[in-house]
């Protein structure tokens, strides 16, 4: 298990490395300048700031000297846009993004893995088809729809729930749940495809044939195998909730982490961009590697071998 | 008694086999029209789609001018005029609507035309190829997959559409083309290649684990032995029987691309305004919800129709295709 | 009083494309530590008529029309999804083809093993594990000490299937249904299993019912054989008796299409055709396309032929162009 981890971990940090570059090159291909923003700024002072930033340097220099920093020094550089260390800008919204992701994530899967789990029970029934249906409006209409209308709707007749906003405890609910609904609906038909799965198998019968009562051998017996499909998407949805996090944090003025990236975008701050771009793939990982360790928690066969079976 | 077969699930093998003497002599593509056809929810998704495309493409042209504003009748009421009202600048919604289903619709059949191509081609010569060159191949998806899509497509996309900008004036300048057009089509050229430069990882996955099965197979071998070049096998013999995945895929894959450029162009990373998109207007319309929610429940009721549509259609062809959704 | 007393039973399923009779009135009975063997090619209801018979049938599409199955004075076909589960896994149970499948790859043996335990005789956590550890030894598993706490994949198909039968008998039941427990084995393993299944046996006075295609395999364990076919039992037999004295054509059929039986050179004899499709209804003898060895026009076309003792408990199905 700990060979197991230290591969996945390594393999994790190949995937940041990529990350890094891909991001990296891309961002020195943004035309414009990071400091255009300001209309009135001389030659020399532009080249003073590239100096300060070491955006002078060659471009291979600047590729290596990035990381470096990080491992030697734990630094991410300067905010071109902002003036600030892109450090100190990650750790002031990270408690919030990671608050509105879990929670999100938590929400996705209290609805999601229960619905998947009914309708793969009640086959072919109405229960089956309606809750499947409601999944496909789920993956169909957008945050951006879904947002406004639970604002108008909830936060404007329900005493407590602002508009938007972040500070009560409360105003974590209406993002959250914008954000979670369409990861719940693809939970929702993941568990349901992994069940009838696992419901079609024999050791199913094997199961009914020892006179264990329906709920139990869905619970005892089907449900480990039927959530792994789920659970290999928890990373997956976690990459999908930081990409919904983009939207909902301009929906409803959540000041998080995902507002930084696209400002970056906009504004070309290549530091605040790779710093939040690597802390995002940073999580992922981490959610990857969770995701992973609980599969071979509930799959033995992936204990040994190290790879799914099949 | 020669038979080995299995006896466990009698009755439906029994059921299995009337089938299987129903449908002999018909050819796979074919057996999936009729199957398709007993779905009811897929053919209704099917002609919605059709229609969708119809009024976008086609009715699209005899409608008012999606950019023409009129402040004077900002926020009008549905009228003989303007079928479905006027939005903020006045400018005719319904007409705004369909404009903006072109883009979003190419949007999302290019990106995927794109992102086919090249997970085909990777796809096929991974497991064509194998040993090395597959693993090494398979390794960078397997990489390239764990990166947070969103995020790179938002980066390429700014840097593409700041090139296509440029590309635009040059035209204008140089070839003199008209400059409304040329700002149309210059402004989501770039979209069709973000997404579709990144969207091709799963279907290159898909491809290859059909190559690798289809390469041991008997016409495989018979071909070779023919004296065809290993491309020419390739191209000619294992590729189309790949279709059938990759049309499943594909489909699914275009609602997934017409919420990205959604995403987009609501982040202002896509589309802009005064060019119509889906995500535009739904963007536009949020800011108008409580005094004119029409603005943009309107679109998005055909946003998340087309969407729904597709969707279903996707699940249709791989229940009617029989294609299992591979995931390793 | 037989120990169990199957009467008319009837297994339809559903389907979109027409009722499948599966089981179409099949009577049989067994008595205490005897051991019946049912015989049929794939698709003729000799797992679904034991499947019917503890609730094993997923309903809908299938669904049971008609007879009874009479165990110490229940009838398991109508007494109820409750009760059924105290008799199902305790008093009857079950072990089925294929180990490798059969066993639930995510839990540990010992979890699986004592499941029965928990269940049906409320014992303790550690008391459970001990009589689980001690039926593994009783099935020839070497260390059950250690092995009981491994996992399915982590034992071959024959240790499997002696975990299976374990499993099954933890509870001492009163019948045990074997439905093709050695198919899937390899046929070193499959003699070890026989063996096990009628050591056990006659250790626990289990009755058993025997399903298989395997002529051989079932002339080694049973008592007594009923062959089936389209739904229908159409010979039944003590097992000397029916391999001495096969009267049915289907049975002779068989018979002469086992390998064993024939002369180093001889061509092997196979059933022409295939079995009837069952979604269609039978009116008459079913067997009467493929009948080759017996005089095929002169089967019954206007009634299925009904069980008729030919006398010292030998029965066939009362159809002049398959008797013989």
């Amino acid at each position: 298990m700990l060979r197991f981890i230290a591969s996945r971990l390594l393999q994790g940090l190949f995937v940041l490395f990529a990350l890094y570059t891909i991001t990296f090159f891309l961002a020195k291909a943004m035309p414009g300048e990071p400091f255009t923003t300001e209309k009135n700024l001389s030659e020399e002072s532009k080249a003073y700031q590239r100096a300060l930033y070491g955006l002078d340097k060659p471009l291979l220099h600047q590729y290596l000297i990035y990381p470096k920093n990080i491992i030697t020094e734990g630094s991410l550089a300067v905010s071109t846009s902002k003036g600030r260390p892109v450090k100190d800008i990650i750790s002031q919204s990270f408690k919030v993004s990671v608050i509105l992701g879990l929670s999100a994530l938590g929400i996705a899967i209290c609805i999601g893995v229960p619905i998947g789990v009914i309708s793969a029970v009640r086959r072919n029934s109405w229960v089956d088809w309606g809750t499947m249906a409601i999944a496909m409006i789920g993956i169909c209409v957008p945050a951006f729809t879904i947002g406004p209308l639970l604002q108008i709707f909830i936060a404007a007749n329900l005493p407590g729930i602002k508009v938007a906003g972040w500070g009560d405890p409360q105003d974590i609910l209406l993002p959250a749940i914008t954000l979670g609904l369409s990861t719940a609906a693809y939970l929702a038909r993941l568990t349901r495809g992994g069940m009838l799965e696992i419901l079609s198998q024999d050791f199913i019968r094997t199961a009914h044939a020892k006179g264990i009562p329906a709920s139990k051998v869905i619970t005892r017996h089907a449900l480990r195998g039927g959530i792994l499909p789920s659970v290999a998407f928890i990373g997956p949805a976690f990459a999908a909730l930081i990409s919904g996090s983009f939207i909902v944090e301009t929906i409803f003025q959540v000041p998080g982490m995902g507002q930084h990236f696209v400002n970056a975008v906009i504004s070309r701050d290549e530091f605040l961009l790779l710093g939040v771009a690597l802390f995002f793939g940073f999580l992922i990982v981490i959610m990857n590697l969770a995701a992973d360790i609980l599969t071979g928690i509930l799959d033995p066969r992936v204990r040994i071998t190290g790879s799914s079976p099949k | 008694m020669n038979s080995s077969t299995q006896d466990t699930k009698s009755a439906e093998g029994q059921h299995d086999y009337s089938l299987l003497q129903a449908e002999r002599g018909s050819s796979l593509w074919r057996d999936a029209w009729l199957r398709m056809g007993k779905n009811k929810v897929a053919i209704v998704s099917l002609i919605v789609f059709i229609i969708t495309c119809l009024l976008c493409f086609g009715f699209a042209w005899f409608c008012k001018d999606p950019i023409q504003q009129n402040l004077a009748n900002k926020f009008a009421a549905p009228s003989g005029e303007h079928w479905l009202g006027t939005d903020a600048m006045g400018r005719d919604l319904f007409s705004r609507i369909l404009y903006g289903g072109q883009v979003s619709i190419l949007v999302g059949l290019v990106a995927t035309f794109v992102a086919v191509t090249i997970g085909v081609t990777y796809g096929a010569i991974s497991g064509f190829y194998g040993g090395r060159i597959d693993a090494i191949m398979m390794r960078t998806v397997d990489t390239l997959l764990s990166i947070p899509f969103l995020m790179v497509v938002i980066v390429l996309q700014a840097v593409l559409s700041e090139w296509s900008t440029t590309t635009s004036k040059w035209i204008v300048e140089n070839w003199g083309w008209n400059k409304e057009f040329t700002n149309r089509a210059t402004n989501v050229l770039p979209l069709f290649f973000a997404l579709g430069l990144f969207g091709w990882l799963t279907l290159a996955r898909i491809v290859r684990a059909q190559v690798l099965s289809l390469k041991e197979r008997e016409f495989v071998e018979a071909a070779t032995s023919l004296g065809l070049s290993r491309l020419r096998v390739l191209f000619r013999h294992i590729i189309p029987n790949t279709l059938g995945p990759t049309v499943v895929y594909a489909t699914l894959t275009v609602p997934g691309f017409i919420m990205y450029e959604a995403t987009l162009s609501y982040l202002g990373l896509g589309v802009e305004s005064p060019n119509s998109s889906w995500g535009i207007l739904i963007k536009e319309g949020a800011n108008y919800l409580e005094t004119n929610p029409q603005l943009l429940i309107l679109p998005g009721i055909l946003f998340s129709l087309t969407l729904f549509a597709l969707n279903f259609l996707g699940d249709g062809l791989r229940d009617a295709l029989d294609v299992r959704a591979s995931k390793d | 009083m037989p120990l169990l007393e199957v009467t008319d039973l009837k297994t339809h399923f559903h389907t979109r494309n027409g009722i499948v009779r599966a089981v179409d009135g099949v009577s049989f009975s067994l008595e205490k530590g005897q051991t019946v063997g049912i015989v049929g090619e794939s698709g003729s209801g000799k797992s679904v008529t034991c499947y019917s018979m503890l609730g094993l049938i997923p309903m809908p599409p299938g669904k049971i029309e008609g007879g009874s199955a009479i165990f110490d004075s229940i009838n398991l076909l109508n007494c109820g999804e409750k009760k059924l589960r105290q008799i199902r896994g305790k008093r009857i149970s079950m072990i089925f083809q294929d180990p490798m499948t059969s066993l639930n790859p995510y839990l540990r043996i010992a979890t699986q093993i004592t499941e029965p335990l928990h269940l049906h005789m409320g014992m303790s956590k550690n008391r459970a594990l001990k009589e689980a550890i001690r039926a593994l030894d009783e099935v020839g598993i070497p260390e059950p000490e250690t092995r009981i706490q491994m996992y399915p994949h982590e034992f071959s198909g024959g240790m499997r299937q002696r975990v299976m039968i374990a499993m099954a008998l933890i509870t001492k039941p009163e019948i045990l249904i074997a439905d093709e427990p050695t198919t899937a084995l390899d046929v070193t393993v499959q003699k070890q299993i026989l063996d096990l299944i009628k050591e056990r046996q006659r250790e626990l006075g289990t009755a058993v019912v025997f399903i298989t295609h395997d002529l051989a395999v079932i002339s080694e364990v049973c008592d007594e054989i009923n062959v089936m076919y389209a739904g229908n039992i159409v010979e039944r037999a003590e097992t000397g008796q029916l391999f001495k004295n096969p009267r049915h054509a289907y049975t002779r059929a068989l018979l002469k299409s086992i390998p064993a039986m024939h002369a180093k050179g001889d061509e092997l004899y196979t059933i022409p055709g295939l079995p009837p499709d069952v979604s269609q209804p039978i009116n008459g003898c079913a067997f009467r396309p493929r009948n080759e060895l017996g005089e095929r026009n002169k089967c019954l076309t206007d009634q299925r032929p009904k069980l008729k003792d030919t006398g010292a408990d030998h029965w066939v199905q009362d159809c002049p162009g398959c008797l013989a």
